[in-house]
């Protein structure tokens, strides 16, 4: 196999890990059924990811013009973009601002590319303290992990689980009802709002023809980051842009529904910079750092380019068999579930965790509830040739090409093929014949199935004689 | 960094002429503009959005009420506010309804410091909302008209919507507001109380905003 | 009218299940069709394909066009294979070469076997008896490329005796997967442990698909399982005429 030992021990121990599977079994079913319900209610959901998809594909095509547009947007209303090619860049600018402007305390809402570039580790270490708001994400910083789900970072945890992690990680006492753990988390959280230098959040959108972002979320964090500190930063990744406000109307119809079967979420915030003459709230400064960090390079790839549509609603991991069973945290990046495993390999190379590609039954579940219609299966097979390519150029599966070229060869020899039939019917019969090989690797979970005696074109053959 | 340093490329120069190589575009190439917006405002007669909005917010554990004139507004709030202070925010129609001369009602508030220590310590916000959304039983807010913390940090929310403002949804909002952050730096739909469903898919509302909210349709 | 047509019974039907093959055979002499077997067939050429070969799975493609291509009817006992040969030929081929064009016109004349008959045989009852209380398990390559659904529900509705009870969850993946199954067995066992649960809370006695490689994964973990519950191909079921003990 192409994945180290521990990835594959974590695995086996995630599938046996009933309390784990039970938990997360049990949350992307509830996802997955309202989801399923709210869609079923909307007669245009088809008509709309076709539409949202075209949006998507005309976007990317068109990068570069609508990240200028937005830019000078930005700028009209006056926020500042700043550019970073990387993690390091993005994270420097933040550390920058807040030093000059002496903020030791940031507040954090949900954002995926700030995980992607471990920020909250990188501000620590320069002695500024970086705190998650959303409750989940609280629970699994508290927790010292990263999110488990895009949308439902915390769901393989239990309330006991979670009591545990409030009263070590906060010295309390905490009980197991989530309303208290809740209402805990609130009271800890509103000081720190209300303390914070800066708020951070990312984006679901960045529209252009209006310099705003658009922010969905539930709780209230992400309003209260964006609003209480004097200073808001969104760092996003510049794949996010559409082109229009108007957009929105597509767009917001079905990133609730998909992610969490809501029609839309309870706070969708549309900012356009900082607080305006007048306004008696709101920050005075607000910047966006439109980060590339490898985005460009997917941008490139025109066959699989269509994986920068994505909008992080997390369908495709509650439809995903694979996911519900080995879990968020055994994936090797910040990106789980089917999307994880296509973007990966294209921002990482596909040398370095060569097994995620292959990691899929292609059952097309996720393909399926993809609000923006990213071919998933498609591009994981396109993945899983260029692996191919790759190892084959270096040299490192030499014994599976053979096999594959005897596999090809054998298949355009017909006659060549029923003899090859017939001995392996005779060889499955060996005593040893279930213990060596993919037979027993298949015969760990499942009873080995036995050739027929004889196959379907010997007894044709006999069938047609004697007629 | 954004700014150049030296003779060196900047990381937006950098980026996006990655962009364009990636795309093979030219740097200022004009674009195709995309097809038109999607914009298809649903048919729902006047009568009957006032009844799916509420049904809509209900729903979610809001709670909608229908006033026929200001006044009525005004004694409405009287009997759905919590005990203690309540701070009502600057938009007019909240004067009108006389909302803002109740007892225990800070309003007025122009400096930030303070509106938030008031915000934070109200057991109740009163705002305005500039358009209510019948289909997914939204409130807009948009941040020229309205402060933003005041229906954010007190635990109990109550809004006053004209039932004249009241659209279908958001095809009907993007169709009369293009382009909304060219008027504010903040437009906000409210979709029923705060919530999180984090710890075991078990809703919990409340959690960084209000637990409730109350909308007061007025039709004068 | 009923003619002739040919049949491609894939690799697995032909060396695993050849009782399958028979029994597809059977239900299509029986409405009156006259089977062409071509002994040159071997593989739609998927193994490779899914393992990211595309060079050698291009080969075996070009064997099966070979083979079929003045065909005008292919009948397969599987979803998996007809939505390779109906789609991702054309990821195997490169655009506007010769053999692009030729599974473009072969694809249309490729049928899977449920489809096939009730679209092009316009039956839906073949005749069969089958007296028990079956499941119908989606696969997945039949269900989300080929759209096939309703096909096989309708066919076994006719079957006299027979009790359709749907599982709660039919459309999820039984873990097969090709060589999926092989790479990550305790991932692909565990997928198949959550299919069986749901089979087995239907009370039926035969899980019933159009894949019969979902059907070796599903037996090989319901019989690990110490199950009772016997899998079967649809024309399995459909070739039955007698009462099942």
């Amino acid at each position: 196999m192409m994945m180290t030992r521990e990835r594959l021990v974590q695995i086996q121990n995630a599938v046996a890990d009933t309390k784990l599977q039970n938990a997360v079994y049990s949350a992307t079913a509830r996802l997955k059924e309202k989801r399923q319900e709210v869609v079923e209610e909307l007669p245009e959901y088809q008509e709309l990811r076709t539409h949202a998809a075209a949006l998507k594909k005309h976007a990317l095509e068109n990068l570069d013009h609508y990240l200028e547009q937005f830019e000078a947007n930005v700028i009209a209303h006056g926020g500042k973009v700043v550019w970073a090619r990387d993690g390091d860049e993005a994270a420097g600018f933040i550390l920058d601002i807040a030093r000059q402007r002496g903020v030791k305390m940031v507040v954090k809402s949900k954002s995926m590319v700030t995980e992607e570039i471990h920020l909250n580790q990188r501000l620590e270490e320069h002695g500024i303290e970086a705190v998650e708001t959303d409750l989940g994400e609280y629970i699994q910083q508290l927790a010292k992990e990263p999110p488990f789900h895009i949308i439902a970072p915390a769901c393989h945890k239990t309330r006991q689980d979670i009591a545990e992690i409030f009263r070590k990680g906060l010295n309390t006492e905490c009980g197991d009802e989530p309303e208290q753990q809740a209402g805990l988390a609130r009271r800890v959280l509103r000081e720190k709002f209300l303390e914070a230098g800066i708020g951070i959040s990312g984006a679901n959108f960045l529209v252009a023809d209006s310099g705003a972002l658009l922010i969905v979320e539930n709780e209230g964090n992400a309003r209260l980051c964006t609003t209480a500190p004097k200073i808001h930063i969104a760092v996003t990744g510049i794949e996010k842009i559409i082109p229009r406000a108007q957009d929105l109307a597509v767009f917001l119809k079905l990133l609730a529904r998909s992610a969490t079967g809501q029609l839309l979420t309870v706070y969708t915030s549309l900012l356009g910079g900082p607080r305006r003459p007048g306004d008696v709230d709101g920050p005075e400064e607000f910047y966006v750092v439109l980060m590339d960090n490898g985005r460009s390079r997917l941008l490139a790839d025109k066959e699989k380019r269509e994986s920068l549509n994505c909008i992080r609603c997390g369908a495709c991991l509650n439809a995903c068999p694979v996911y519900r069973k080995i879990g968020g945290h055994n994936y090797p990046w910040t990106y789980s579930g089917p999307i994880g495993a296509i973007i990966t390999p294209q921002y990482k190379g596909v040398l370095q965790d060569p097994w995620l590609p292959f990691a899929s039954s292609l059952c097309g579940a996720c393909a399926e509830v993809c609000p923006v219609k990213i071919d998933i299966p498609k591009i994981l097979l396109d993945l899983r040739r260029d692996v191919v390519a790759e190892r084959t150029q270096a040299s490192s599966n030499r014994l599976e090409k053979w096999a594959f070229q005897g596999y090809s060869w054998l298949m355009r020899h017909p006659r060549l093929y029923a003899l090859a039939g017939r001995l392996g019917a005779i060889g499955a019969k060996l005593p040893f014949a279930t213990r060596i090989g993919p037979a027993a690797k298949w015969g760990q979970v499942r009873e080995v199935p036995m050739p027929a005696s004889e196959s379907f074109r010997a007894q044709w053959r006999k069938r047609k004689a004697a007629k | 960094m954004a700014e150049a340093e030296g003779g060196e490329v900047t990381a937006r120069e950098e980026i996006l002429g990655r962009v364009r190589a990636a795309l093979g575009r030219n740097p200022g190439q004009p674009v195709k503009p995309p097809a038109a917006p999607r914009l298809r405002i649903p048919e729902i007669p006047a009568d009957e959005r006032f009844g799916l909005f509420q049904t809509r917010l209900e729903a979610l554990g809001g709670k909608v009420y229908r006033a026929p004139a200001l006044a009525d507004a005004g004694r409405l709030v009287t009997q759905i506010r919590p005990p203690g202070p309540a701070v009502a925010s600057n938009a007019p129609i909240l004067r009108e309804a006389g909302i803002t001369s109740l007892p225990d009602i800070l309003t007025g508030l122009t400096e930030e410091s303070r509106l938030r220590d008031v915000c934070a310590s109200a057991a109740c916000g009163i705002t305005g909302a500039d358009y209510g959304m019948a289909q997914t039983g939204s409130l807009v807010t948009i941040a020229a008209n309205e402060s933003r913390l005041v229906s954010l940090l007190p635990p109990v929310h109550i809004a006053l919507l004209r039932l004249s403002r009241l659209l279908t949804g958001l095809d009907e909002f993007y169709t009369l507001v293009p382009k909304p952050a060219g008027g504010a730096c903040s437009t906000v739909f409210i979709t029923g109380p705060s919530r999180s469903a984090d710890i075991e898919m078990i809703l919990v509302r409340g959690v960084h905003g209000p637990k409730a909210i109350h909308v007061i349709v007025v039709e004068e | 009218m009923p003619g002739r047509v040919s049949i491609f019974v894939t690799c697995i039907v032909d060396q695993v299940f050849p009782r399958v093959g028979l029994a597809m055979a059977e239900v299509l002499e029986r409405i009156g069709y006259t089977i062409d077997f071509r002994e040159q067939q071997t593989c739609c050429g998927q193994p490779a394909f899914n393992s990211g070969y595309r060079a050698e799975a291009a080969q075996v493609a070009e064997h099966f066009i070979r083979t079929f291509r003045d065909a005008d009817f292919v009948v397969v006992p599987s979803g998996s294979c007809a939505s390779m040969i109906g789609h991702h030929y054309f990821d195997v081929f490169p655009p506007e070469s010769a053999m692009h064009e030729e599974a473009q016109y072969l694809g249309p004349r490729v049928w899977e076997l449920s489809r096939f008959l009730t679209e092009v045989a316009k039956v839906e009852d073949v005749g069969a008896k089958f007296e028990q209380t079956v499941t119908y398990h989606d696969s997945c390559h039949a269900l989300r490329e080929l759209h096939i659904k309703e096909a096989p529900r309708r066919l076994l509705r006719k079957v006299r005796g027979l009790t359709l009870k749907e599982m709660s969850v039919a459309e999820e993946c039984c873990g097969f997967g090709g060589t999926f199954s092989i790479k990550f067995p305790e991932v692909s066992g565990g997928m198949a442990r959550t299919k069986i649960d749901s089979i087995h809370g239907t009370g039926a006695s035969t899980v019933v698909s159009i894949d019969s490689s979902c059907l070796m994964q599903l037996q090989g973990a319901l019989s690990r399982a110490g199950s009772k519950v016997r899998t079967m191909h649809l024309a399995e079921v459909l070739a039955s005429r007698e009462p099942q003990s």
